[in-house]
């Protein structure tokens, strides 16, 4: 199969600068770089096609050894318009975080944060083992266990 | 027996429904199925006793070779017996036990019996996989009642600690098993042990199934979980954690010691852990104050004297093993039963508070006595005659390990006389420090059923040859001793060593209960040496900490980090499969054509830049430039319709995203500047293009086949009757993609909607109609002339009373906001617009076209409504809701897909039809159209759904939010 090795190069770059804005914490550049990452997947689709022929429409007198590989095509022409209702999609996002927090900034996951302030605290807690601090049922329950399997034994 | 499985099943569904409406009195009749159960084995006892096993299967999973295979044997049999009797006998102990207004007592029911069901099926199972589910089942159930006390933090703890322990050790089982029957070939237990295989595989399965049989039976380094399950209600503790689920350790060692006694390390560890075990929980037991904790500890210590004799493997030693077996579940479960009573009357367990009870409570002691002296071996008890089998067993072996076992069980003995003593004193003796205990009054039958177990313990002694004979058909897997008869369960053999063995234990024992407070300040010195519990805890310590420090350090909340991982994943698993299998392509050009390399410069360039943009709109430019570039290389490649899709495409999504970022700040990145790890975001970037390259070139290159798109062309003029093959590929030769992708659109456009609506889904596009008031079809056909402004507004052209309007709603923009020549040049084109795109749409099938391009054209036009006359003008435009125009889309493909089903064609078969139409002339009709008229709606309802969302509705939303608006008081004036 013949490969040109321009398209190539254009699309190891799109991807590379789609990436890279993908990997920022501003939404409009995340979108940005998820559209950088469409054009260069559909690049690659065309150069799955080979070589360039003929519009693939069989009026024009034109056989199908001639035409341009419709496959891919067909592909493309799918991504295109999805590629679209998703960049709409991620737009909308966009203004509903701007709307509720004026920021269009990917903040971490409060939640994930909390657990890793658990695990600190956990930490803390075998350090400094407080018998009247609750926090961590688990162990606790675990320690009651432990208790009632040894009660008595002193 | 399936039927009796099937029982159980049933009453554990319908005891929380029946103690509903029983009160307590439903364990009497939950007492009726294992009772059904032993009459079925006892109904065929002459059967297993003459040797042949009882056999029943059913088809469970044919595909995994799955089968409900049971099988009772002679073990099976004496185990059946020990279930359901002691399981009947402590479900009617339950009817007094509780009363009646005992929370989750219908719970507790359901557990119980289905506790006895999975009990009794795996003591019957054959299968060795069945054999696991049971007993992984009987741990559950075990959970779930020593979790009774729900809200007790003591009684869950003890129960989590009991199911890890055990659920450890039956993975560990599991495994072994698995090894086992893969090695034996069957996965049946009576064909893995009657043909055992051996070698290493088989030793390592065989220690495994030995580790899960230890933890389930309590055995040390397991034995901790024991004493803390007795968090549960006495009877629990009487039936599980003395008399059945404890002893499915032990049964699943008697079942496996015929065929693998001889394993290497069989009997050395069976023997070395229960005389440990036997050891420490008496030890334990002896200076405990709780009487439940104290048999708990019994309990320990008597089932490894269990496993030593068990486990040991020879005819004698098997059938003294299941002599003892029988002996402790009758004696064990009556002392646990009898603490209830205790426990009930008096309101303590503690021997410290009880005295007195024996005077005041005759038949509890005697009761007790019996069992005691069961315990301790004591003629004419079926305990002594037991002890007596297995001293005499471990006698004639002449081992260095049956020396081993021996010295072990007479020191473990000596220990149990001596804490039985203390039972015996502490439950019933009176104390003369301590005050008489108050007892309530409980029914009498509250008794019987430890009455009953302790009497059954005397019986089985009187009548022992009986029992021996129910046992030999067990014992008699194992080869027969060479030199000397079989050993005979009996009350009396005679003076001999064995005898004198028992005495020993009996006098040392006293001797220790005597000088009690001198071995109480002993033990004190004596630190702990095995303290397994320690361990359990700081491996769960240990557990709780790197699972939380696992999940917070992979669990950043960072989305770029995860997206970051997910690409280096990529990066490195993909990059080094293509440095592997490195095909590169024969035919690599620089360029197919010159201005190939001028478009590519171009688009590189302005993705480069995009990325360094600090301005919003500017980034958005660069990025569309890479856009249009596509369009061109596209049209240059050979491909017209992915053109003109993409022109249309990107200048819609150039509109959208004005609309969106027309709200947000000019400049991007203010609060996170890119110097944060840009250096690693850059080497990611660079990393993914260079793999995508390989990517492309290799696969490129690997290709071996021709591309199955060459017979495409012939297809879709044959099959699909269009020359345009792209199109008839979408909405025929591949109709379920496309019909995917709309799925996709119709969500995408549904969820762009809800994000900014919120609450509401219909199209509330303002129509001016309802500004204007309704107007006759007639009257709309004139044109809109301006209303007068509303008074007070300053006037810049007072002549703009009277005239015409080129745009249905121009009037309701603020003039600052209109522009003349766009009303002008939108009202010129628009129609013309939708005609157009009606033609891109049907002359899509045989040349360029299609319904993606038609409904982005049709698209556009609204694009331009709007833009020239706000959302009032794009309610004018579209009087359909968007929803409906994507429902209607979708509909229309969904039918040409189901229609043919109707004609017994297969899904999305397209059929034609042509003919003379006036004016038109030769005309076909294509049914995939249909489909492609859906496409064109669904896209239209797309960008629909963008504008009156993003464009529409932010504008009101900014209309409300901020009152500067040029478009100030617009309702106002408008109704006016």
């Amino acid at each position: 199969m013949s490969v040109s090795l321009v398209l190539v190069v254009l699309m190891a770059v799109m991807y590379a600068c789609g990436v890279y804005l993908m990997l920022e914490r501003s939404m409009t550049r995340v979108v940005l770089g998820f559209l950088l990452v469409g054009n260069a997947t559909n690049i690659l689709i065309l150069i799955m096609g080979g070589r360039r022929g003929l519009a693939p429409i069989l009026n024009d007198g034109a056989t199908s050894g001639e035409i341009n590989d419709p496959l891919p095509q067909a592909f493309i022409l799918t991504a295109i318009v999805i590629t679209f209702g998703v960049t709409a999609f991620l737009l909308a996002l966009i203004y509903r975080s701007w709307r509720l927090s004026r920021a269009d900034e990917l903040e971490d996951d409060p939640e994930d944060l909390a657990i890793a302030e658990r695990d600190a605290a956990v930490q803390e807690e075998l350090r400094n083992p407080d018998p009247l601090d609750t926090e961590v049922d688990h162990l606790d329950e675990l320690a009651a266990a432990h208790d009632l399997g040894e009660r008595g034994e002193e | 027996m399936l039927t009796a499985l099937a029982s159980f099943a049933l009453a554990a569904l319908i005891a929380p429904t029946l103690t509903r409406w029983l009160g307590t009195r439903v364990f009497l009749l939950l007492a009726l199925v294992p009772l059904g159960a032993l009459a079925h084995a006892v109904w065929h006892a002459p059967t297993v006793l003459s040797g042949t096993a009882v056999v029943e299967s059913y088809e469970w999973i044919p595909q995994l070779h799955l089968a409900l295979n049971v099988r009772m044997d002679a073990l099976s049999w004496i185990m059946c017996l020990v279930v359901l009797g002691v399981g009947a006998l402590v479900l009617i102990y339950c009817t007094r036990y509780f009363s009646n207004d005992e929370p989750a007592l219908g719970r507790f029911a359901g557990h119980f019996i289905a506790f006895a069901g999975t009990m009794y099926g795996l003591v019957v199972a054959d299968d060795v996989f069945l054999l696991f589910m049971f007993w992984e089942a009987t741990t559950i159930f075990s959970y779930l009642l020593i979790g009774h006390y729900t809200d007790r933090k003591s009684s869950r703890g003890a129960a989590l600690q009991a199911l890890l322990v055990t659920t450890a050790g039956g993975l560990a089982m599991l495994v072994g098993l698995v090894l086992l029957a893969v090695e034996a070939g069957t996965t049946s237990l009576a064909a893995i042990l009657a043909e055992p295989q051996s070698g290493a595989l088989v030793t390592t399965s065989v220690i495994l199934i030995l580790v899960g049989a230890l933890s389930k039976s309590a055995l040390v380094p397991f034995h901790f979980w024991l004493p803390a399950a007795m968090a549960a209600p006495t009877p629990v503790s009487a039936y599980l954690h003395a008399a059945a689920m404890v002893k499915a350790g032990i049964y699943l060692i008697a079942a496996m010691s015929p065929a693998f006694a001889s394993t290497p390390g069989w009997r050395e560890l069976l023997v070395c852990v229960g005389v440990l075990t036997m050891l420490v929980g008496g030890w334990r037991a002896l200076r405990q104050q709780d009487l439940k904790l104290l048999l708990a500890y019994g309990t320990v210590s008597q089932l490894g004297f269990l496993t030593v004799i068990v486990g040991f493997g020879t005819r004698d030693a098997a059938l003294a093993g299941i002599a003892l077996l029988i002996a402790h579940a009758l004696y064990k479960s009556t002392l646990f039963l009898v603490v209830g009573i205790i426990d009930h009357r008096t309101g303590t367990r503690d021997l410290r508070k009880l005295s007195g009870l024996g005077r005041a409570s005759p038949a509890l002691a005697i009761a007790s006595t019996l069992a005691i002296a069961s315990m301790i071996g004591l003629p004419p008890m079926f305990g002594f005659v037991a002890k007596e089998a297995v001293f005499t067993a471990l006698l004639e072996s002449e081992t260095a390990i049956g020396m081993v076992g021996l010295i072990g069980v007479v020191a473990g003995s000596t220990l149990t006389v001596a804490y039985s003593a203390r039972f015996l004193w502490g439950a019933f003796a009176r104390k003369p420090a301590v005050t008489a205990v108050a007892l309530h009054k409980e029914p009498a039958d509250f008794l019987a059923a430890p009455a009953l177990l302790s009497l059954a313990g005397l019986a089985f002694g009187i009548v022992a040859p009986t029992v021996g004979y129910w046992i030999s058909g067990y014992s008699e897997n194992f080869p027969a001793a060479d030199g000397r008869d079989d050993y005979h369960l009996a009350l009396w053999h005679g003076i001999e060593p064995a005898l004198a063995l028992s005495a020993l234990t009996l006098v040392l024992g006293i001797v220790l209960f005597w000088k009690r407070s001198a071995v109480t300040s002993f033990q004190k010195r004596v630190p702990a040496v095995i303290n397994s519990a320690d361990g359990y805890w700081k491996v769960m310590r240990f557990i709780d900490r790197t699972a939380a420090r696992v999940t917070s350090s992979t669990q950043r909340g960072s989305l770029p980090f995860y997206l970051g991982v997910i690409l280096l994943v990529f990066v490195v698993a993909v990059g080094t499969t293509l440095v592997l299998n490195a095909q590169w392509p024969s035919d690599l050009v620089v360029w197919d054509y010159p201005a190939q390399l001028a478009i590519a410069i171009i688009m590189a360039v302005a993705a480069l830049a995009a990325v360094r943009a600090s301005k919003r709109f500017t980034a958005v430019v660069l990025v569309g430039v890479t856009g249009y570039g596509m369009a061109v290389l596209f049209a240059l490649q050979g491909a017209p319709d992915l053109a003109f899709t993409q022109v249309l495409i990107e200048t819609v999504a150039l509109v959208a995203f004005v609309l969106v970022l027309r709200r947000l700040p000019q400049r991007i990145g203010v609060a996170h500047p890119r110097r944060r790890r840009s250096g690693l975001r850059i080497g990611l970037g660079v990393g993914v293009g260079l793999t995508m390259a390989f990517v492309a070139m290799i696969s490129l290159g690997s290709r071996a086949h021709d591309p199955i798109s060459r017979i495409l062309a012939d297809i879709a003029y044959e099959g699909g009757h269009g020359t345009n093959v792209v199109n008839v590929t979408l909405v025929d030769i591949r109709g379920w993609d496309t019909m995917g992708e709309l799925s996709v659109i119709i969500v995408a456009a549904t969820g762009v909607a809800s994000m900014v609506f919120l609450d509401r889904r219909t199209d509330d596009l303002p129509r001016p109609q309802q500004l204007l008031g309704r107007r006759g079809f007639l009257l709309r056909q004139k044109p809109v002339t301006e209303p007068a402004r509303p008074r007070g507004r300053q006037q810049s052209d007072d002549s703009a009373e009277t005239r015409l309007s080129w745009l249905l709603a121009g009037r309701t923009l603020a003039p600052e906001n209109r522009s003349i020549l766009l009303e002008v040049t939108v009202r010129l084109l628009f129609h013309s617009f939708i005609v157009v795109s009606l033609f891109v749409l049907f002359n899509g099938h045989n040349g360029a076209g299609g319904g993606f391009a038609a409904g982005l054209l049709a698209g556009m036009a609204l694009v331009a409504r709007y833009l020239a006359g706000g959302r009032y003008e794009l309610g004018a435009a579209v009087t359909i809701d968007a929803g409906k125009l994507l429902g209607t889309g979708l509909l229309l493909a969904v039918g040409t897909a189901l229609v043919p089903l109707f004609f017994g064609a297969n899904a999305l078969t397209s059929t034609w039809a042509e003919g003379d139409v006036p004016l038109f002339g030769q005309v076909e009709f294509v049914t995939s159209t249909i489909f492609d008229v859906g496409v064109y709606l669904v896209v239209i309802g797309l960008v629909l759904d963008v504008l009156r969302s993003l464009g529409g509705e932010v504008d009101r939303q900014q209309e409300d939010e901020d009152p500067a608006t040029p478009n100030e008081g617009l309702d106002e004036r408008t109704r006016v």
